[in-house]
């Protein structure tokens, strides 16, 4: 070993497979995919100590470990691992006309329960009280959840994320009420939209104790391997979560996988504004990167039946991947997916001795890649094997136009697995770029080090002024972003919005500012 | 007619429908009524000519901003105290509440606030679709006053507002909800059954159902969803004529905010092939289209812009580059095109430098 700097250990645990990269400044050392196993938190070691072994890194030069897991999302929508959850809304007198739960699947009640506790309190948009917290109330509610034994609480007022003093006040009187309590407040995880920020926060507060199993388990898991790194867990957003942090918001791991490989993407390439195409087994996830970072959506988002609106990155995903099948109907018309033959590929697939046709024949009969046996696919017909690559290139050219967002021609970057699909130029593009190590986009996008911070409120222009609202809220997305471990002199604006209520006078605008920064820990090590 | 929790998200899609681009988010508005029917209470609807003329109505509405509306649920007592406090002033109990318009959220509000007070709820409007502003009604193009005009919050405040012309009224209840915090609950234009049937645009709420209704069982039975609506607003929808008034894709989309207006234009680009481009306007709903720069429909015909394979009616803050969509333009009935009618809501009560043109006179 000459120089040991800056080594961290990237792994990704997908629904199939496991990625693992170790990663030295910003190259890539060492590459490995592994099957997932069935406990996950084995399965990262053995990822882990995989490519240690594989680039001869010792334990203890090891400077952090970066892990992005679907687990928790997949503990929600399978409704597993969930814990009861007492939900307090700081809102009386306003909302009574729709309480929490109201659109939930009834499912959830078994585990999440339906423990409702409306309580007065909330702010107006403009920053106004509605009327104030009333301690006695808490203290009661505080006494009932002791009584159910409840132990995952949720808080969400009214405007919180103009003033969230009322959460925070209520949270103080219940850790004294209830110090064993696992208390979610609503301003740390959504935005503007009482429901959907209630959901996520709910959401949140029921996968708790799960998250502590998961981290804890990683933890004891790299002790093994003696690895004493810090430890960090990739969010929705494409920025890292400290371990401390994952423990209280779990839910802000959802859809990190997307994500990750669109972080990945953008580190390979060094491009910061282009489209993500992520080729995988079954589907194709397609993602937009501004300013390096995936656009988020700006619509709710449905998990598991439960409508939310915490950021989300904005994926389209199409029914095509390495494993899709291809179909010719009665009238000629080929049809591609969207079933796939997905970790059978390797037994069902044409070239490998299986008999169903899929996109990976197609790009092996048309001379693209090599896979398996070629000698499978040649009584293919040419004519078929050209219309079938006609239909693929047709649905990424499509998925890529409605991802734009506006007319001129973009740059793609081709990451995942399936990316041998692609043999022509697309349309609407002005390159399109695989880079090396596209197999393994998602661990790179892992084990990119940077942090967030971001505010989500309503200014008036009339009062402030735009450049003086503008400057504020720059100011407290810099400051989170400092809170949750980024370097100060690393900050960087990714992403302004801005939108005028309308209906309204007055010059209220809401103001979503987004800041990124390099983890303290990266840039010190 | 009914609506209940069979049919509510017909009911809640016609709405976002007949919204033409604006009225805020229905999504509160479905919640709010799934709570009240899952709560056992019922929402009875009459038809307005079924109504006595002697009856009286007042109109039930949520004034300002659906972002608040989204956060600052309104809890129903605010409306109903709205309502209370409108029939003290009047001196008289009203037999009925209506909606003051039939696209958006505020379809929505007055089946809660009748539901919670047991009050049947009038088939009918006073604007067809949705209008940004209180006095873009039928009734007052009629010469009806609005007053009282009572606005009330969830903390029990409660103003009450008398005006000699209905856009004071207008104007003074804006300034106040956004005292009140962003959003008011409002009663006010109070009716007789003779004055609905002849000033009101009738049998609205119905036509919000059969909107829904014909998308999901289109969707249900694999149909060209758009096609089949149009059938349904053409065969079965005497008088009203509907159009695609155009097939494309979103290819620019420019906004601004002016006053409380979000305001801006889509351009679209042709999908069925050739260069004709349209172009739609928006002051928050859906204003004219333009067919390379020649109108092929206006305000107050309903402009719809919806997903062009499923239907769904997407919204102005939805817009979004790139989106395949089908324009649909629907005539409004006659009490909507009379002289003083388009004085009041047609291109010129938005400050649009264009003559109205029925659309059916229009060419696409």
């Amino acid at each position: 070993m000459v120089d040991a700097q800056g080594i961290r250990i990237g792994v990704d645990v997908g629904g199939t497979n496991t990625d693992a990269i170790l990663m030295q400044g910003s190259s890539v050392r060492v590459a490995m995919k592994v099957p997932t196993s069935e406990d996950i938190g084995s399965g990262v070691v053995a990822a882990a100590k995989a490519v240690m072994d594989r680039a001869n890194v010792l334990a203890q030069d090891v400077g952090q470990v970066m892990i992005g897991t679907t687990q928790f999302t997949n503990a929600f929508i399978e409704r597993k691992h969930l814990v009861p959850v007492a939900v307090i809304r700081i809102a009386l007198p306003a909302t009574k006309s729709i309480l929490p739960f109201t659109d939930w699947p009834s499912e959830f009640s078994k585990t999440i329960g339906t423990n409702i506790f409306l309580v007065h309190g909330g702010h107006e948009f403009d920053g106004r009280m509605i009327t104030e917290l009333r301690e006695d109330e808490i203290v009661t509610v505080a006494e009932q959840i002791n009584k159910l034994g409840i132990k995952a609480i949720a808080i969400t007022s009214i405007f919180s994320a103009i003033d969230n003093s009322m959460e925070e006040q209520a949270a103080a009187i219940i850790r004294r009420e209830c110090p064993s309590a696992k208390i979610t407040l609503s301003n740390e995880i959504g935005r503007l939209g009482l429901i959907e920020r209630e959901n996520a926060t709910i959401m949140n507060a029921s996968l708790s104790t799960f998250v502590e199993e998961v981290v804890g388990g990683f933890r004891t898991a790299l002790k093994k391997l003696k690895i004493d790194a810090p430890l960090f867990v990739s969010q929705n957003d494409g920025t890292l979560m400290s371990e401390k942090y994952v423990g209280r918001y779990p839910v802000l791991t959802f859809a990190s996988g997307p994500t990750n490989s669109m972080r990945g993407a953008a580190n390979l390439t060094s491009k910061e504004e282009a489209i993500v195409i992520d080729i995988g087994g079954t589907t194709t996830d397609v993602g937009v990167l501004a300013s390096g970072f995936p656009r988020e959506s700006s619509i709710p988002v449905d998990i598991g039946g439960v409508r939310t609106n915490f950021r989300m990155p904005d994926i389209l995903s199409i029914g095509l991947g390495g494993g899709s099948i291809v179909r010719e109907d009665e009238d000629g018309e080929i049809t591609i997916g969207p079933d796939s033959v997905g970790y059978r590929l390797t037994d069902d697939a044409l070239v490998f001795g299986g008999d169903i046709l899929t996109t990976t024949d197609i790009a092996v009969a048309a001379g693209h890649c090599k896979l398996g046996d070629p000698e499978r696919v040649s009584h293919l017909a040419s004519d078929l094997i050209v219309r079938a690559e006609d239909k693929i290139h047709e649905m990424i050219e499509s998925a890529v136009d409605r991802m734009k967002t506006n007319k001129n021609d973009t740059t793609v970057i081709l990451v995942g697995g399936g990316s041998v699909l692609v043999s022509r130029d697309l349309k609407g593009t002005s390159e399109v770029v695989i880079p090396e190590n596209f197999g393994v986009a998602n661990a790179i996008g892992a084990a990119i080090a940077q942090v967030g911070g971001e505010v989500d409120r309503i200014y008036s222009y009339a009062d402030l002024g735009r450049e003086e609202a503008m400057k504020s809220a720059k100011q407290e997305a810099q400051d989170a972003c400092v809170d949750a471990g980024a370097c100060a002199k690393t900050l960087k604006v990714v992403d302004v919005e801005e939108i005028p209520l309308s209906y309204l006078p007055g010059g209220a605008v809401r103001l979503r500012v987004k800041v990124v920064g390099e983890l303290l820990e990266a840039v010190l090590a | 007619m009914q609506i209940d929790l069979t049919n509510l998200e017909d009911f809640i899609r016609g709405s976002a429908f007949l919204g033409t681009g604006g009225g805020g988010d229905p999504y509160a508005g479905m919640l709010m009524l799934k709570q009240v029917l899952n709560d056992g209470m019922q929402v009875s609807i009459i038809d307005p000519l079924n109504f006595g003329d002697t009856k009286t109505a007042i109109n039930i509405l949520t004034m300002g901003a659906p972002t608040v509306i989204n956060e600052k649920i309104p809890s129903g007592a605010a409306n109903v105290l709205a309502l209370r406090r409108a029939e003290k002033e009047l001196g008289y109990k009203v037999d009925a509440i209506m909606p003051v318009e039939a696209g958006g959220i505020n379809a929505s509000i007055p089946l809660v606030v009748g539901a919670l007070t047991g009050l049947p709820v009038i088939d009918a409007d006073g604007m067809g679709r949705a209008f940004p502003e209180l006095q873009m009604t039928t009734y007052n193009v009629a010469g009806v006053s609005s007053n009282p005009n009572v606005m009330a919050d969830d903390k029990g405040s409660v103003a009450l507002i008398s005006t000699v012309e209905n856009i004071d009224a207008e104007r003074f209840c804006r300034d106040i909800c956004v005292r009140m915090g962003g959003i008011g609950q409002m009663a006010c234009y109070p009716l007789t059954g003779k004055q609905i049937k002849n000033h009101a645009v009738l049998h609205t709420l119905t036509l919000a159902v059969e909107i829904g209704q014909s998308i999901r069982v289109a969707r249900e039975d694999h149909e060209d969803v758009v096609s089949a609506l149009l059938r349904f607003l053409e065969f079965e929808k005497v008088g009203r004529v509907a159009k695609v008034l155009f097939d494309g894709k979103v290819t620019d989309l420019l906004r601004e905010t002016k006053g409380g207006f979000s305001i801006g234009r889509v351009i679209l680009d042709n999908l069925q092939g050739g260069n004709s481009k349209l172009e739609v306007v928006f002051q928050n709903e859906y204003m004219i289209a333009l067919k390379d720069t020649m109108p092929v429909a206006m305000v107050p015909d309903l402009i719809c812009i919806v997903d062009r394979e499923t239907s769904e009616p997407i919204t102005t803050e939805n817009l979004k580059y790139g989106q395949r969509v089908k324009v649909v333009g629907v005539s409004v009935p006659e009490i909507m095109r009379t002289p003083e009618a388009l004085a009041t809501f047609g291109p010129a009560g938005f400050g649009l430098d264009v003559e109205y043109s029925p659309i059916e006179l229009l060419s696409s």
